[in-house]
């Protein structure tokens, strides 16, 4: 069973519906029970990046996604702001701290090249750039939906997979052991996305990198 | 690198697809879903619902079909018309949309806009401006082609991104469903003045229409509803177009 963790950010329904597409068994809930029974967990999420972290704290879910992730060893799979919570912190409305599972921090895109809008919304190419069970079947130049206004900065090149340019290089997608995480929507990217989450389920249910 | 997005728009009216022209004389174009799951295999780079059901009685038919198109099509959906409220908000984001576009409410309650992307992200709130030209001036409409207001174009897209929109939705009402090109002037000019991207709609009525928005205006997406509803023109054709002139589309 697959875990999507509902902390109220965003539209949950769309990754629901498309792990169920690709035939992943899925149940969406934020009760701690629930959770520690998974085999799997996504933490999707759009919004800002402090409501989402007060959000996680409300519910009580840092502890125990904490512990999913570094002592069950459980899949992870972190979308959009799911992804950019696992840094130490951003700085959306001024500084917020993070999970702390990754070594980055989150910053606003800002260009003075007035053809490079912001939020950087649509669909951009991807480089691969280490292997990762996660991308099996995905390769540099397939193309994914991006929405987002901030970006996470890793200080340890070794999590990121795969990097997107917009302006400069940004990370795109990362993995740290048993934790993988995409700054686009896999729900949103048609094919190519179903096949990420394809992968996702088709994991076996823990994962020792 | 980012690709410039191809945009099928589904005008909906009482659960049909409907094309008007200068937002009159609509027609009937078909059942959304299906044409929804058409533009899906075709490759289009996201959808956008247009809901211009009078009555508020029949938005249940509305979430019925954003349902049923988000059970089955895994691209981003964008859904317009008649949103007064966040809870209207609440419930369009739950039923599968990704983005919500909003016209009047924005221009009647300016303070909605702040409010709409603090709680659901700057990235989910697009703002529809929909504008006509009256004495030679640029004025925003409201309430469809109904309500002429004070607002100019220009100002009031700048004031719709400063209050935290992530995109405008451009859509002349002069332009629409008249299949003769985009009112190139005003896109410029808006992109210009915004810094967040600017969707363009009304006026394609052939291929070059869309190259022209982009290259001659930096439009970030272009959008459509005539020419993929009454031409022989597809989406697939649209992008071997848009590639050959040199523009960056997605390959699918």
């Amino acid at each position: 069973m697959i875990v999507i963790i509902d902390y109220h950010m965003g539209n949950l329904r769309s990754v629901e519906k498309a792990v169920e597409w690709v035939g992943g068994e899925v149940i969406v809930s934020n009760d701690v029970d629930v959770i520690e029974e998974a085999d799997k967990i996504i933490l999707p999420g759009v919004g800002a990046f402090p409501n989402g972290m007060k959000n996680l704290m409300e519910l009580g879910l840092v502890d125990v996604l904490k512990k999913q992730i570094l002592v069950h060893h459980k899949p992870f799979l972190g979308i959009c702001l799911g992804m950019q919570l696992l840094a130490k912190k951003s700085y959306e409305f001024g500084e917020c701290i993070g999970l702390g599972l990754i070594d980055a921090e989150v910053v606003k895109f800002s260009f003075a090249d007035q053809s490079l809008r912001v939020p950087h919304v649509g669909w951009s190419d991807i480089c691969v750039l280490k292997e990762s069970p996660f991308l099996d079947g995905i390769q540099t130049g397939d193309d994914f939906y991006f929405v987002h206004s901030y970006h996470m900065k890793n200080n340890n090149p070794k999590d990121v997979v795969a990097t997107c340019r917009y302006g400069f290089e940004f990370t795109a997608a990362i993995q740290k052991d048993n934790m993988f995480a995409t700054q686009f929507h896999p729900e949103k990217s048609q094919e190519k996305g179903l096949r990420l989450l394809s992968q996702f389920v088709m994991l076996g249910s823990k994962v020792n990198a | 690198m980012l690709k410039t997005r191809l945009i099928p728009t589904l005008l909906l009216k009482n659960g049909r697809c409907i094309k008007t022209r200068q937002f009159d004389a609509a027609r009937d174009t078909g059942d959304p879903v299906k044409a929804s799951k058409i533009y899906d295999a075709q490759g289009a780079d996201e959808l956008l619902f247009l809901d211009i059901t009078a009555s508020n009685e029949r938005r249940d038919i509305l979430f019925d079909i954003i349902q049923r198109v988000a059970e089955e099509c895994f691209m981003p959906l964008t859904v317009g018309g008649g949103i007064r409220s966040m809870e209207d908000i609440r419930k369009i984001l739950k039923m599968g949309a990704d983005k919500v576009a909003i016209c009047s409410a924005f221009v009647e309650n300016p303070d909605f806009v702040n409010q709409a992307s603090r709680t659901f992200g700057v990235s989910t709130i697009i703002g529809i401006v929909t504008y006509r030209r009256v004495d030679g001036k640029d004025k925003v409409f409201i309430h469809g082609k109904e309500t002429e207001t004070e607002q100019n174009v220009l100002t009031w897209a700048k004031e719709l991104e400063e209050r935290g929109a992530g995109e405008i939705l451009l859509y002349s009402i002069d332009h629409d469903g008249m299949m003769n090109g985009y009112d190139i002037d005003m896109i410029r000019q808006v992109t210009q003045s915004v810094s967040i991207p600017v969707i363009v709609c009304g006026g394609a009525g052939k291929l070059s229409d869309f190259v022209d928005a982009v290259q001659n205006a930096n439009a970030s997406a272009v959008s459509a509803g005539s020419l993929f509803h009454f031409t022989d023109q597809n989406l697939i054709k649209t992008r071997a177009h848009m590639k050959n002139a040199g523009l960056a589309v997605r390959s699918v």
